[in-house]
């Protein structure tokens, strides 16, 4: 457990050590956030609808830019294969792996989110939710996105190959979570799409550390 | 504690080039190889596929009594060209880091720090060290390891005379110990040492 505590720190540390990576993602988020009203018109009435469903395309988008180096350096410079040699299973260093990414890049941008929806228009009561959908969300985008940096690992220009892996993975999240935010700005009952939100968080939290460990195996090999 | 190493008629292939066939080794606790052979002859392989990260093509590698996955996971170290210590850190927070991940204490780590003559340089970040002060902590992480089999990889390479002559009696102290190496070279070691010759097999394969 002790080993599972200290590789959790060292990523943490890392991914904040990185340029400051999380400031990075949630710069890119405020400025795609500001991009949209002015590719949509500042039409308040247009905007303020359109705000919780951009609020949260954005935030997928912002959760791709530090994927790419998930496991990239640590397969480069020959740490993933020290990690391979201890008694902790590679997937489990795998999920710390990808743990460590939604704490250090996922938290700061579910902060951003209420904030980005807010200043787009939305309901300030909507606020929590985003909070909570962006958290949630964040750590289904975190998982699923680890499977495709691990797929591209050892692949010429990895990063834009994790994307195209990636988004079409992204898009049952991005469902569910938009339908949670539309049907509570509607007065609808939002729970059912929140709920599917974390079962697909859930999923990628059980299922995706089997693949990353199993494509990390393969192109260490 | 592995006491035993059996490498029994192992052929690796890599992208569709086989290495070399019929590769044979036996050591004994408090034994040495040095695996010699020209560039690309599969030497670095050969100590991957110990390390369980490379696949046989032929033949087996057993660890005595020990399970194989029981072994790779507690009584094995490699130390190679690529030490995945991060740039950005601390010389100590990678060693105590690693310390950790081997299951080392953290009083082995200082110890293998002083023994590497690092205590000085352990606050700095690891790339402000030379490449050979470099190398000398990931070999401090080594000594620090409580693994008794060392797969390294050119260990010598990067480190001067002196450090060649002091990284020797390192070896000499692990053998002694019941520890056992296997070391890729290209220069002599300094401890007595199996020569085994990795080369590619006769042309008409």
């Amino acid at each position: 457990m002790s080993r599972a505590m200290a590789l959790l720190s060292r990523e943490v540390a890392l991914a904040w050590g990185r340029g400051g990576g999380p400031l990075v993602s949630v710069g890119f988020y405020a400025g795609v956030a500001t991009l949209l009203p002015l590719a949509t018109g500042p039409e308040p009435t247009r905007l303020s609808a359109i705000a919780p469903g951009a609020a949260w395309v954005a935030l997928a988008l912002s959760a791709l830019l530090s994927l790419d180096r998930l496991f990239e350096r640590d397969y480069e410079d020959g740490a993933l294969d020290l990690m391979t040699l201890s008694p902790v299973p590679l997937e489990l260093v795998c999920a710390i792996k990808c743990l460590g990414q939604w704490v250090a890049t996922a938290a700061p941008l579910a902060m951003a989110a209420p904030l980005a929806a807010i200043a787009l228009g939305a309901k300030p009561q909507l606020a929590p939710l985003v909070f909570a959908c962006a958290l949630m969300g964040g750590l289904a985008f975190s998982f699923v996105g680890g499977i495709g940096a691990a797929l591209s690992l050892g692949a010429r220009r990895g990063g834009l190959l994790t994307a195209v892996i990636v988004l079409p993975l992204f898009v049952p999240p991005v469902i569910f979570g938009g339908g949670a935010l539309d049907a509570f700005t509607s007065g609808l009952p939002w729970r059912a799409g929140f709920a599917l939100l974390a079962a697909y968080a859930a999923a990628a939290v059980a299922l995706g550390p089997i693949a990353m460990a199993a494509a990390c195996r393969n192109a260490l090999s | 504690m592995i006491d035993v190493l059996d490498i029994d008629g192992v052929a690796l292939r890599r992208g569709g080039r086989l290495l070399f066939s019929g590769l044979n080794l036996r050591l004994q606790a408090g034994e040495a190889a040095a695996l010699v052979g020209r560039n690309g002859a599969g030497k670095t392989s050969l100590l991957r596929a110990v390390a369980g990260l490379v696949e046989l093509e032929a033949g087996t590698i057993g660890f005595g009594a020990l399970d194989p996955a029981d072994a790779r996971a507690e009584h094995i170290h490699l130390a190679g060209h690529q030490d995945g210590q991060k740039p950005a850190r601390t010389a100590w927070e990678e060693l105590a880091f690693w310390a950790r991940w081997t299951g080392a204490t953290e009083a082995a780590a200082r110890q293998a720090a002083t023994a590497l003559d690092l205590t000085r340089l352990l606050d700095l970040e690891v790339r402000r060290l030379s490449a050979g002060q470099r190398r000398r902590l990931s070999l401090a992480r080594l000594l620090a390891s409580p693994r008794s089999l060392w797969l390294l990889d050119e260990p010598l390479s990067p480190l001067d005379a002196d450090w060649r002559v002091r990284f020797g009696q390192i070896m000499a102290g692990h053998l002694a110990g019941g520890g056992m190496i296997i070391a890729a070279v290209h220069d002599p070691l300094p401890i007595p040492a199996k020569a085994v010759e990795i080369a590619a097999p006769e042309a008409g394969e």
